[in-house]
């Protein structure tokens, strides 16, 4: 049924942020350390496990399908929701903050990938 | 009465409306991008972009911080638009996700994201500095805003900045978060963000979930479990680190 995927869906977010935010409590953190993070790995883990009494069914799947195809029509409600006034009077140093770290973060993409990419190359 | 009806039935019935909202929004972009920009520029980039500005003047219209969200008759985007929602949708995009990428992911993922925030840290810290901030706890909480724009108020929190600071380390986050949403798609092409290792990378250098949530829909909506995936994990670390290590660092700098 449709709404197993939707329940599985939302058992993986709620186990992800509840572990997130046990995690941050435990290095002392005011924060969910990778609640969302940890529910995606529980979800791919789940839909990668296929024995002969647990498997996925099509139904189920789309429930789940639903969810991430909302996800563009989502951001764009996120994006409309943005403090943009805010961003946009706090100023020019916080304008010059901003944009300097996305260029440099920008810039770093291609270094760090070919560090990272020979790395993990010499490990097979 | 008619418009008074018709308000109550909308706002009565607010993530109905948003849902409609949203729709229209996205058909109008991608209306723009075929016909206006013969499909150069993606249909969803526009929708981001054409949300940010209603953002813009929802804020201008109400003095809010919600954006859009702020007006009585769109508070559905609010809902929708939140962090509950889009969470819930990332997770939902790991479902496609393919083991044998995340083979390398830890490794990747840890290094990006903890590079990420140092490196964000100190650009920001150092602009602080060239403004004339010179004292440890304001450009620590200036150098936290620019990691995410949430960062910057729990460092500021945590280490007593004043309001005036951890206002501006808001701003910085912010400006950080719509940029990104905004010009991805455009140097996607030319920093190879195109699979698998590189969104995990950009994720773990950006941080900003939003940011990268919206900068990867409209480049290429297979991308964003792997840049959510090591994003979702940054505004953490940010916090761990930034009132910690980064600030006793800055304090030995600076003095």
């Amino acid at each position: 049924m449709v709404v197993y995927g939707v329940a599985l869906l939302a058992f993986c977010m709620l186990t992800g942020i509840f572990l997130g935010d046990l995690l941050g409590q435990l290095i002392g953190v005011d924060a969910n350390v990778g609640g969302i993070g940890i529910a995606m790995l529980l979800l791919i883990f789940i839909a990668n496990v296929r024995t002969n009494r647990f498997e996925i069914n099509t139904l189920t799947k789309s429930g789940v399908n639903f969810w991430s195809a909302m996800y563009i029509p989502i951001v764009v409600a996120m994006a409309a929701k943005q403090n943009v006034l805010a961003a946009i009077s706090g100023g020019w140093m916080a304008i010059i903050a901003g944009v300097m770290t996305v260029i440099i973060s920008f810039l770093m993409i291609p270094v760090l990938y070919k560090l990272l990419r020979r790395d993990s190359n010499d490990d097979f | 009465m008619i418009f008074e009806t018709l308000f109550n039935a909308l706002t009565n019935n607010a993530i109905i409306t948003a849902f409609f909202f949203v729709g229209l929004v996205t058909a109008i972009s991608y209306w723009i991008s075929t016909n206006l920009t013969n499909g150069y520029i993606h249909g969803s980039a526009i929708a981001i972009a054409l949300g940010l500005l209603l953002a813009y003047f929802g804020g201008y219209l109400t003095g809010g911080d919600k954006g859009l969200a702020d007006i009585p008759l769109f508070a559905g985007v609010g809902i929708l638009g939140g962090a509950m929602f889009r969470d819930f949708a990332i997770v939902a995009t790991a479902f496609g996700v393919d083991l044998k990428h995340l083979k390398n992911a830890g490794l990747i993922g840890a290094i990006s994201v903890i590079f990420g925030v140092v490196l964000s840290f100190f650009i920001g810290a150092i602009i602080a500095i060239m403004f004339g901030y010179n004292d440890a706890v304001s450009i620590t909480t200036i150098g936290a805003g620019a990691a995410t724009y949430i960062v910057g108020p729990v460092t500021g929190t945590a280490l007593s900045a004043s309001t005036e600071v951890i206002a501006l380390s808001v701003a910085v986050g912010l400006i950080k978060s719509i940029l990104v949403m905004i010009v991805t798609p455009f140097i996607a092409p030319y920093i190879k963000l195109n699979n698998a290792e590189s969104a995990m990378i950009f994720g773990g250098l950006m941080g900003t979930t939003s940011g990268v949530a919206g900068g990867l829909a409209a480049t290429d909506p297979r991308l964003v479990p792997y840049g959510a995936m090591t994003a979702t994990f940054y505004t953490g670390v940010g916090c761990l680190l930034a009132p910690s290590v980064l600030f006793l660092i800055v304090r030995a700098l600076v003095s």
